[in-house]
């Protein structure tokens, strides 16, 4: 049996659900030990116990939560050096990236970021990363070990099986000499009463809305539906909306029920992030944009006229 | 040079910027047989690299000091440092040598940290992904093979003496982060709006310094890989479903499909 860790991510005392996705193809490849660090470690162990692990190395030190990257990246090669795993999963997340990306230059060992998928073969692990945005789909072989794979969230659903993971106290005094990029304040900006990435119905939007002061009539929207609003890169660089409203390669990665892109081009960049949508529409001035090829239904006209009149249409339709 | 000594008193920085050389991300990019990127086609200077050129270009205005950039890639990429040059840096480092291509994000880790190391940086700032890759792994190994700490996802960044404070993005808002240079940081594509340069830029950067060197220059080896390329097939692609232009029964047909998916 594969020895197979998953790194399963901690912050602000909270399990991430990334870590619980990652379970579901990890214990399918081999012998599961996760490791949580931080803030609430020992209580996400038996959650990650539901999902399969057999063992749970914990460490609730504070530096893993205040400091970015080398605490944790301190533990890994310590247990590393300890375990000799044969695999290690990362979730595709700016804290998870920190650390893989420190641990792997520790070990001296390659790695493989924004894998779709993971697989085992021929004693091995093979990846499947999307390229230039996901048109392409590349099989990257792990030829180290530890292979290292960081998997794009949402690309697994989460799922319990049952099970108690063992608990272990992973003992490590963390140096001085990790305690450097300290977070000293957490600011939330995004207000949001549903959450962007566990949205049923997201409603994006791109430069077609023509100014952040049409953003509202989306809101409107999303808050008939009981949606969420999300945003193409063009207008969170351009400042119209903040960056936790992304969708995309460099932002959130999204699987609704139902996703309308509003004057949003469709560009490979915000496409990877929401083509795994179960229903996509898409309403753009220009019909021949690139995302009324991939939407299942494609309206071709004014968005601003359609996002009221469907808004005041949904509203009408729940009374 | 009075750079070193005027440093100590915390009013001079000298900073590197990494910076790539990228497919034009507005041509369509085309694979090699050995699933490399074709680079004989248009490459411009990575917009997010010119970002972190800014920011080095900001600091250094406040602080005094000196902006390098440092690059990876085939000797063409010198008009990528070119660009940056003429926006205003003051020297290249151009890292070339036929066995880096097709080079991973470790092996181009290793090769920048060997070419930055000598320079001693207050800061190395980095873009958080590249345009083309968009893994995102070198900065983190690099600050590793540094021995820097890094401070990640910077959308605002202050320095005060030895002291660096960042803003950085997180999924529902920003962390305010800390640490004392020497330091690495990865700037978004929103920290600054990159200057153009000007006509006076352009001719400066002609005499500007731009050093090459090549993987023995840097006593580094290639060695073996840590993952390979398999193959390389189209993704599977979601089929169009019906494109209708909006003749007033644009709502009822949306909320036909909102029905249908259960939503409303």
């Amino acid at each position: 049996m594969a020895k197979v860790w998953v790194y399963a991510e901690m912050s602000g005392g909270r399990l991430q659900s990334t870590a619980l996705e990652l379970m579901a193809r990890a214990r399918e490849l081999g012998e599961v030990d996760a490791i949580a660090l931080g803030a609430g470690a020992r209580a996400a162990a038996a959650t990650l116990g539901k999902h399969g692990a057999k063992a749970v190395h914990v460490n609730e030190d504070t530096a893993f939560d205040d400091f970015i990257a080398e605490p944790a990246a301190d533990a890994l090669a310590a247990l590393h050096d300890q375990q000799q795993p044969d695999l290690i999963l990362f979730a595709f997340t700016p804290d998870s990236r920190d650390v893989a990306g420190r641990l792997a230059a520790r070990l001296g060992k390659g790695l493989i970021s924004n894998a779709g998928d993971v697989h085992a073969k021929d004693g091995s692990f093979v990846a499947t990363v999307p390229y230039f945005g996901g048109a392409k789909v590349a099989s990257m072989h792990a030829d180290g070990k530890p292979a290292i794979v960081l998997v794009r969230p949402k690309s697994f659903e989460a799922s319990e099986t049952g099970g108690t993971a063992e608990v272990k106290d992973l003992a490590l005094t963390i140096g001085d000499g990790s305690k450097r990029a300290k977070i000293v304040e957490r600011v939330a900006e995004a207000s949001e009463k549903v959450k962007l990435e566990d949205a049923k119905v997201v409603i994006s939007g791109g430069r077609g809305m023509g100014g952040p002061d049409n953003f509202p009539l989306l809101e409107a929207l999303a808050t008939a539906l009981g949606g969420a609003v999300g945003a193409s890169r063009a207008v969170v660089d351009a400042g119209w909306v903040p960056y936790s409203m992304q969708v995309g390669q460099t932002g959130k990665s999204v699987r609704p029920g139902v996703y309308i892109a509003v004057g949003i081009s469709g560009a490979m960049q915000h496409t990877v992030g929401m083509k795994a949508s179960k229903v996509i529409i898409a309403i753009n001035k220009d019909a021949e944009a690139p995302i009324m090829k991939m939407a299942d239904l494609g309206v071709v006209g004014d968005a601003l006229k359609i996002v009221p009149a469907l808004t005041a249409a949904v509203q009408a339709k729940k009374m | 040079m009075t750079l070193s000594r005027r440093r100590d008193n915390g009013c001079l920085v000298k900073i590197v910027v990494t910076v790539k050389q990228v497919p034009d991300p507005n041509s369509a990019t085309i694979l090699e047989s050995d699933y490399t990127i074709a680079r004989d086609r248009e490459v411009v200077l990575d917009p997010g690299d010119e970002c972190g050129i800014e920011e080095g270009l900001q600091l250094k205005e406040a602080h005094g000091g000196e902006v390098i950039l440092v690059s990876m890639g085939p000797e063409r990429a010198k008009d990528a440092i070119r660009k940056g040059l003429s926006m205003g840096a003051d020297r290249g480092v151009l890292i070339t040598d036929v066995q880096l291509a097709g080079a991973d994000a470790l092996l181009t880790a290793r090769a920048l940290a060997a070419a930055i190391k000598p320079e001693q940086p207050d800061l190395v700032i980095c873009g958080t992904e590249s345009y083309d890759g968009s893994t995102g792994m070198v900065p983190p190994m690099l600050a590793e093979l540094l021995g820097l700490p890094q401070l990640t996802i910077a959308k605002k960044v202050e320095v005060d003496g030895s002291n660096i404070k960042v803003h950085r993005q997180t999924a529902d808002g920003y962390q305010v982060v800390e640490a004392s240079t020497p330091a690495l940081i990865t700037v978004t594509a929103g920290i600054a709006e990159p200057r153009y340069a000007s006509l006076k830029g352009i001719m400066a950067a002609r005499s500007k310094e731009i050093k090459q060197l090549g993987l023995a220059d840097l006593g580094v080896e290639r060695g073996e890989p840590g993952e390979t390329i398999e193959g390389v097939a189209d993704a599977e692609a979601r089929k169009a479903g019906a494109i209708i232009q909006d003749d007033g029964t644009a709502v009822d047909r949306i909320l036909q499909v909102l029905t249908q998916a259960k939503v409303v």
